[in-house]
């Protein structure tokens, strides 16, 4: 899932000040599993503003859609964002854009930093797994992922810097180089890292579209 | 011969390489970048200049490499990926050429969390087995790593780095197979403590070959305290100090601690000229350049050859 964390409140404070009436708007998939933005915090967070403002100064409302990246439901919010001067988004990056491009004559403000994504290793508690890097070589590291687990992503490591099963960074972050190697000798296929990676495609430094097979006639029609 | 440097000449010919080591000023005080390599002049057969050491901004390694050039020392132009995605690093490695640098040290570099600017972004394009690759590739097949002819190909002595103690053990000859296998022609390793660690890896590195392809040079570090050998143990990542190491400068007077560094050192070099699959070694006297031409007289390289 998408691992967010909500920002700062005076940041957000900051942002919505000045309008009279904020809809906040939380999303029910990766960031409410993560309890960053789902409508559990879209509460919390309208709470906290009207302790800040006063409720006679700004009015809150509160919406929260099953996905933000998703027209399909925001779609549900068409009739209601008009009596609104500015929006909060609690969602990811991706579905606070989504929401701005929704609705282009209100200002949305966001009130998560979007961190990585991630896996959930117990409640609250989140660790970072892929960079969407596009370039997927799981399949090589043992199912451990270098340009993630890496500080360095590096694809033939480790580095001088590995230190004791740590990485130099942090004792307490793990060599993904020293975990790769633990695991592919536990399988006995350390030979899949004799071989050099060649240097990497990094597909991720430009914007990107995915049309799926079978979906292209489809996109063509809708003329976007 | 692939480059013409002086270090591939002194290794060709059979001789025991003494490298040095220089690192660039924190600013543009050229003067004393000349002091620091004047030190070396005559005592070793090519310095390394350090490229943005623990992630600390200094002059850049290609041009203090010029200034130490003129200076008659000649240098190891150091390289990490930390700084510089694949265009920069080829751009600069056709400019250090073009002024005549014919040695390269291809290396990760330390994260930028370690130095004064731990917000960059750390570029790490390429690793530093790729880097050492792009770099014969440019060389014996006058190509750029996308693949267009080189004008002018450069002929760069390609050298890269190993650290001979982290775990796991095993896999540490496996990695220098593949730096091999990647096209560096010398190795210049982590400092070396632990002897006994360092005699096994060499052997197996022996056993597999690898020795007959690529010159070794292990890394040679004086301690100047118990203070500086207690902060390498505990501090310093993938550093390996035996506590008898410590225990040695410990037993003598407060006053004698870094002569007894340079004794172990000296008896550390002793053993390597003596070891089979070693080429030379390379001596890291951090911020101790003016202890260089003691340190080489007591180590017994002098003088070097001429070739």
């Amino acid at each position: 899932m998408i691992v967010a964390e909500r920002k700062p409140f005076d940041e957000i404070k900051n942002m919505v000040s000045g309008y009279k009436k904020v809809l906040t708007v939380g999303c029910g998939t990766c960031v409410a599993v993560c309890l960053a933005g789902g409508s559990k915090e879209v509460e919390t967070l309208n709470a906290e503003l009207n302790l800040a403002f006063g409720k006679d100064k700004i009015e809150f409302g509160a919406e929260t859609v099953e996905r933000q990246c998703d027209m399909e439901f925001l779609e549900e919010l068409d009739s209601k964002v008009d009596e609104y001067d500015a929006l909060v988004s609690m969602a990811c990056g991706a579905g606070i854009q989504f929401l701005a491009e929704r609705f282009p004559n209100k200002p949305v403000f966001p009130a998560v930093n979007t961190s990585f994504i991630g896996v959930n290793l117990d409640v609250g508690w989140y660790e970072e797994k892929c960079r969407a890097c596009g370039t997927c070589v799981l399949g090589l590291t043992g199912g451990i992922c270098p340009v993630t687990m890496c500080a360095k992503s590096l694809f033939n490591g480790p580095c001088g810097g590995t230190n004791q099963k740590s990485c130099e960074i942090d004792k307490e972050q793990p060599c993904a180089w020293y975990k790769i190697h633990e695991r592919l000798a536990g399988q006995g296929r350390l030979d899949q890292i004799i071989e050099i990676s060649p240097p990497n495609d990094w597909s991720n430094q430009k914007p990107r579209k995915i049309i799926q097979p079978g979906y292209e006639e489809r996109v063509k029609a809708l003329g976007r | 011969m692939k480059s013409g440097s002086n270090l591939e000449k002194i290794l060709k010919a059979g001789h025991f390489a003494f490298t040095g080591e220089v690192g660039p000023p924190r600013g543009a005080n050229v003067e004393a970048l000349r002091e620091k390599v004047s030190y070396l002049k005559g005592n070793v057969d090519m310095a390394n200049i350090t490229d943005n050491q623990t992630a600390m901004v200094r002059m850049s390694s290609w041009a203090a490499s010029m200034i130490c050039m003129q200076e008659g020392v000649e240098p190891n132009f150091q390289m990490v990926c930390r700084d510089r995605n694949r265009l920069a690093m080829q751009a600069d490695i056709l400019g250090a050429y073009a002024h005549g640098i014919r040695n390269m040290l291809c290396l990760s570099g330390d994260h930028q969390q370690f130095g004064d600017h731990p917000q960059s972004k750390g570029v790490f394009d390429l690793d530093s087995m790729q880097l050492i690759g792009m770099v014969k590739k440019m060389r014996d097949e006058g190509k750029f790593l996308g693949g267009a002819d080189i004008d002018v190909p450069p002929q760069i002595f390609i050298g890269a780095a190993a650290n001979p103690f982290a775990e796991p053990f095993e896999w540490r000859v496996h990695r220098l197979a593949k730096k091999v296998a990647a096209g560096a022609d010398f190795i210049q390793t982590q400092c070396v403590f632990n002897m006994g660690r360092i005699r096994d890896w060499v052997s197996q590195a022996n056993d597999m070959g690898l020795t007959d392809k690529i010159a070794i040079l292990p890394g040679i570090t004086p301690m100047k305290s118990v203070g500086m050998a207690k902060y390498m143990k505990n501090k310093v990542p993938g550093m390996d100090v035996p506590d008898e190491i410590i225990k040695r400068l410990q037993g003598v007077d407060k006053k004698k601690v870094a002569d007894e560094g340079i004794k172990i050192a000296c008896e550390q070099i002793e053993e390597f000229k003596e070891m089979k699959g070693v080429a030379g070694v390379h001596l890291m006297a951090i911020e101790w350049e003016h202890k260089v031409p003691e340190i080489a007289e007591r180590a017994g390289v002098l003088p070097r050859p001429e070739v």
